[in-house]
Parts: structure tokens; sequence; C-alpha cells
């Protein structure tokens, strides 16, 4: 599967997620988050940065769990928890978020 | 889509009955799929809330070894990735003593903090367990 | 001819048996190790002293990207001599006869 954007075509897999990691770019995840009907904002841009940090620390997309803490540890634990990541991504902050950061599906997401 | 790792529900826990599993790691990285496959394993199991343990053996060893870089080959270097164990709460990481010496590595060859344990301790580590599952 | 090892010394014995037949007939022979056998070219390991051995008689070469990958790139054993992609190909060009030992 692929979308075109800005006169580019991106390769991502069955579910939507980008094939490369390097194609990434703001503006690819703006098309990400606007077909994924999440209207991005700081708060949001926040957790999709913190993904593709800790993406490039450990390469892989973590497990829900590990993120909230992870949240907690580095944003203050106003923002560690579900509540918060499932209010900005009503879908599952694994689904959306990652697939807005450009990462792979997390691991154990089946 | 469910979430095996990331249910709220999950986080309740269910039975409560938790278990002791050991993932024996026994194959060096990149020359078969056994290293990454063992690993993903064991990220997942995480979500299980259960007494989770890794054991390096034999060329296992090399999975935790530093510098690795895997440009080249054209193959993705999962090896930062044992450094995000910690996270998921995998914190026992055992290696045998036996196994590093005849590679002539040591522990500050290794990327992340383990235990050296010889094969006696390693042995009674595994007789410990309720599950123990070889890769 | 020049003999291909890919298997780690630890797991299977083909190192041992790809030496013994070309120290047995050393003119001309070369050893390439390649993928999981670069751990044999490592210093300190428990097949350094048969590396040495071998390299008496029959040149030895390993594959610098899958050392690098390993993160053996620091530990290779002096004399063992490193070859890119390339110089794998050169050295394949070089020998009427190639054995890639499974």
């Amino acid at each position: 599967m692929s979308f075109e954007l800005n006169g580019r075509t991106y390769d991502t897999d069955e579910e939507g997620y980008l094939t490369n990691l390097a194609d990434w770019n703001e503006d690819v995840a703006g098309y990400l988050a606007r077909e994924e009907k999440v209207d991005m904002t700081e708060s949001h841009w926040e957790v999709v940065n913190f993904l593709r940090e800790y993406y490039n620390e450990f390469q892989i997309a973590p497990a829900i769990r590990v993120l909230t803490k992870a949240i907690g540890k580095k944003l203050g634990p106003d923002k560690g928890n579900s509540k918060y990541l499932y209010e900005l991504f009503p879908y599952g902050p694994a689904k959306q978020a990652c697939k807005i950061a450009g990462l792979p599906k997390p691991t154990g997401c089946i | 889509m469910t979430e095996a790792t990331g249910g709220i529900e999950m986080e309740e826990g269910q039975s409560g009955i938790v278990k002791k599993f050991m993932f024996v790691n026994r194959k060096a990285p990149y020359g078969t799929v056994y290293a990454l496959e063992g690993l993903e394993v064991v990220l997942i199991s995480a979500a299980f809330d259960q007494d989770v343990s890794m054991a390096f053996l034999d060329d296992g060893v090399y999975q935790l070894a530093k510098g690795q870089h895997t440009k080249a080959i054209d193959v993705k270097n999962f090896s930062p990735t044992y450094r995000a164990l910690e996270g998921y709460d995998i914190e026992k990481l055992y290696v045998e003593k036996e196994s590093l010496e005849a590679r002539g590595l040591s522990q500050e060859n290794l990327l992340v903090p383990v235990e050296v344990l010889n094969s006696k301790e390693i042995a009674a580590l595994m007789a410990d367990q309720d599950v123990v599952i070889s890769f | 001819m020049l003999n291909i090892v890919n298997k780690s010394p630890f797991e299977k014995t083909t190192l041992e048996s790809c030496l013994r037949v070309a120290q047995a007939r050393p003119n001309g022979s070369a050893l390439l190790l390649i993928e999981d056998a670069v751990y044999a070219a490592t210093k300190g390991n428990a097949v350094e002293g048969r590396i040495r051995d071998a390299m008496k008689t029959v040149p030895v070469y390993a594959l610098w990207p899958d050392l690098e990958a390993r993160g053996m790139q620091d530990r290779v054993i002096e004399g063992v001599k490193l070859v890119d992609y390339g110089g794998f190909v050169d050295l394949a060009a070089e020998h009427n006869t190639i054995q890639s030992w499974l």
C-alpha cells in the first residue's frame, strides 16, 4: 500500500504504518493524523516526538504500559497515565500515535 | 485490533497467579532469527505480569556484545532493545561465566548490566522455574 | 581452493572439518570466515589457537561487515586479513575453486 503527498509516493504496510522510518517528516505526520481523524495539538506532538526519541534509543515502539511510565517520568505524572494518552489518541496511543510518528506497529500489538 | 501489551484491563491482572518464566538465549544474533524472535517474545511476555528472567548461555552471550553496527550488512541492529528491558520491568539478566570465558569476553564487553553466574548457579536457577523457554 | 565457513565454531564442527582438509593440502588454499563464523577470528576465544595454527599454512580472511555487525571489530586476532564485500568478490575471482562448507 502507499499514499501520495506533495508529489511523492510513500509506502505503507497493509494497516497504513509507514514502511520506511526515514520517510517521516512533519507533513507526513500531518497526513497520517488526518487519516486517523486526529487533530494534532502541541500535546499530540509531544507524545509523537517522545515516541520517535524512544524508538531512536531502543529500536522498538514501546508497549502502552511502558510508554505511560516513561512519559510520566519525562513529562510529569499528569501526562503519564492511560487516560491522558487515550484522550489524545482515542483509538489507542500505540496504534495511532505510533502510526503518526512513523514507527512500526508496537511489538505485541496483535 | 486488540493490544496484548496495551489493554488497560490487562493492568488490572486477571488470575493473579505469578509464575517464574526463564527465557534461555543460546544463539548468536543475525546468523539466525532465534535471538530477535526470543527478544520479541520476552517483550510481549512483559504484559502478563509474570516473574520473567533471561539467561544468556553459549553463543547467546554474543547478543549482548557492545559496539554492534549492522549498517553494512543491511540488517536491523536490535542490540539497543536489550537496554529497553529495564523499562519493561525485566531486570533479571543472567549470563553464564563459562560461556563468556570461552569467548574471551567479560562483563565490561556487554551493553547492559547483568549478573554473571557459573554453570552450577545457572542450573539451580533453571531448576527453580515454573517454565523454561529456550531460543 | 577458497574455503568459506559461515557457522559459529561453538555451534558446529564445520570450521574444524574445513581446516582439517584445507591444512592437509595448504598450497593454494585460503579460508574466509563470514556471518557467525567471524566469531572464530576474535581474540581470547576457545578456538583462537586453532586459527593461529591454521594461519601458519593457510591465509585466513574475515568479512569486515559481519565482524562490525556483531561488535567484534576491535577483537580480531592479528594476522587475520579483513575484507569488505569487494574483497570477497576479489577472493572468489582469484581462486579456481570455491567451497562453502555448510
